[in-house]
């Protein structure tokens, strides 16, 4: 049976843009041993749209990425993929779903045994046997001009810099064309102009493929940069939502410290 | 101020001001002790369970467990040929001199050839294997853990559990038994040129008196026990790897733990499979 929650957001997409969330949170908590981390997080993104979460380091945002994608189990709430509730399905239920979705961890974690070549080429090894090796080669080719790194394919993920690597990670999460994209962090870490140039790499790509993307990041200006919508999320909860101009005439004096900071 | 004294009045030394010192008593460390090992055996089989489906269901991992088989089999050949060898060597001349002053002499390959395939073969393969074979695999998925390649592998859609795990353990159980193998060869190739150096000894001669008498059930189960020993080394390491905590320390314990542990229970299992074969096959 539907709760109030899921009507009230089917209602507003429906009536804002005529779209069903790709993603939805509800009411989501998550403890760490005596840490409560997440105390009921309510979000959703839609198709096409770009949700930047941002708040201070340790308030539980790369966690709600990893609820999200299924990798921790929420203590409490639901996490719904195109209206099916992930929450509670086995690893290998989760399969399918895992499929439609891209994940740029903040370290851009690649396989480092494999060159980068063989990163990117690792989900279509797995799930597209059906396309043949040269296909499967040219598509991997593909990718890596589009994130920049042609010039790359041989080498290991240990001889190229941290921001290449991002660049590698996101040809990775797009192997697979998938409807809903999580970047955790995309530019932690990075100097001005590689956060830049991932900054509109992200860009391009979501106006390209108009996937539901949820970006966490603690920099303003990235998400300002990228992002449709902002949340910000305090002690557990999201304290403010909208976009930039909407959250600049919030009195909550948190997202004034906040956008005062940043 | 009262003449109770300081200590009845309650007054802390500076020390102690604002904390309580926080000394563990006997028995809250025992009773840690005492829930950490059935938390240990309970993780290790959910993680056995996990891997058993994972292991049966489709699709399968054949090109990694073809890479498996090579990296368990193929390359630790070399240093368990040695181990067999050198033990051979030492077994033959240890038996040489026992024998001697029993007058037993000519009971020589008979000792030789039991002592290799049912006792020593297929136990210092297993602990050679270990230390080798369960430290990579500790090491390497402990590594992938706290650098989120596993996490990656399962947000790929692709269940770590399959890929990392179950072809890390069938690739042990396979390659156990043939390693004792060539560990028994090399034994017995060099504890009789051990013996033939010092009295003629023809290599006919030292087989036909070696396996005189001997059956299948004589040799057989003692080198297939050391499937059992490539489940032990298999399964502990993936499990100290995969779930690793804590950077290069959490590392470095899981590799240790893995060589230890799967040491000490190779050991015990031996002396339980001992007995099986003993019932069973005699």
């Amino acid at each position: 049976m539907a709760t109030a929650y899921d009507n009230a957001i089917k209602q507003e997409d429906v009536e804002r843009s005529g779209r069903v969330p790709f993603v939805a949170v509800q009411n989501l908590h998550k403890t760490f041993g005596r840490h409560k981390v997440l105390d009921g997080i309510n979000l959703h993104v839609s198709r096409g749209e770009t949700l930047a979460v941002l708040g201070r380091s340790g308030t539980g945002k790369s966690v709600l990425l990893r609820l999200i994608i299924g990798i921790e189990k929420p203590d409490a709430g639901s996490v719904c993929i195109h209206g099916q509730n992930i929450s509670g399905l086995a690893l290998d239920q989760m399969g399918e779903i895992r499929k439609k979705m891209g994940f740029l961890f903040q370290h851009a974690a690649l396989y480092d045994s494999l060159t980068v070549a063989e990163n990117v080429a690792f989900p279509l090894e797995h799930h597209r046997r059906d396309i043949a090796q040269s296909e499967r080669a040219d598509r991997v080719r593909q990718l890596l001009a589009e994130v920049g790194m042609s010039g790359a394919l041989d080498k290991m993920p240990s001889d190229i810099s941290g921001g290449m690597q991002k660049r590698v990670g996101l040809a990775r999460a797009l192997a697979l064309e998938p409807e809903i994209l999580l970047l955790d962090e995309p530019t932690a870490g990075l100097d001005p102009i590689s956060s830049g140039e991932i900054d509109e790499l992200i860009l391009t790509l979501q106006r390209e493929r108009q996937m539901a993307s949820i970006i966490v990041t603690h920099d303003l200006h990235s998400a300002r940069a990228i992002a449709s919508r902002l949340a910000l999320l305090n002690e557990g909860n999201v304290v403010a939502e909208g976009t930039f101009d909407e959250l600049q005439q919030s009195d909550i004096m948190f997202v004034k410290d906040f956008l005062k900071q940043s | 101020m009262s003449d109770r004294g300081i200590a009845a009045q309650g007054f802390k030394p500076p020390l102690l001001q604002g904390q309580e010192l926080d000394v563990p008593s006997f028995a809250g460390t025992a009773k840690g002790l005492f829930t950490g090992f059935f938390e240990w055996f309970g993780s290790l089989g959910f993680f056995s369970w996990q891997v058993l489906k994972a292991g049966v269901t489709p699709p399968y991992e054949w090109r990694e467990l073809i890479r498996q088989l090579d990296e368990v089999g193929s390359k630790s050949l070399p240093l368990v040929a040695l181990a067999g060898a050198a033990i051979g060597v030492v077994i033959s001349l240890e038996a040489r001199y026992s024998l001697s002053r029993f007058g037993a002499k000519s009971m020589f390959p008979a000792t030789l050839v039991y002592s290799v395939i049912q006792v020593m073969g297929p136990i210092m393969t297993g602990l050679v294997v270990s230390g080798r074979v369960g430290a990579g695999i500790g090491a390497e998925l402990a590594s992938m853990k706290v650098t989120e390649q596993i996490d990656a592998i399962e947000a790929s859609a692709i269940n770590p559990y399959r890929l990392l795990a179950a072809t890390r353990i069938l690739a042990c159980i396979l390659m156990l038994p043939l390693l004792t193998l060539a560990a028994d060869v090399c034994a017995l190739l060099t504890g009789w040129f051990a013996q033939a150096m010092v009295e003629p000894l023809s290599f006919h001669q030292f087989i036909e008196s070696g396996f005189s008498g001997a059956t299948f059930n004589a040799f057989l189960p003692p080198t297939f026990k050391t499937a059992v020993y490539g489940l032990i080394i298999g399964l502990i390491a993936c499990f100290q790897g995969m779930r690793t905590s804590g950077g290069a320390a959490g590392v470095g314990r899981a590799a240790t733990n893995s060589v230890v542990l799967g040491s000490l229970f190779l050991i015990l299992a031996d002396v339980v499979l001992v007995k099986f074969i003993l019932a069973f096959f005699h």
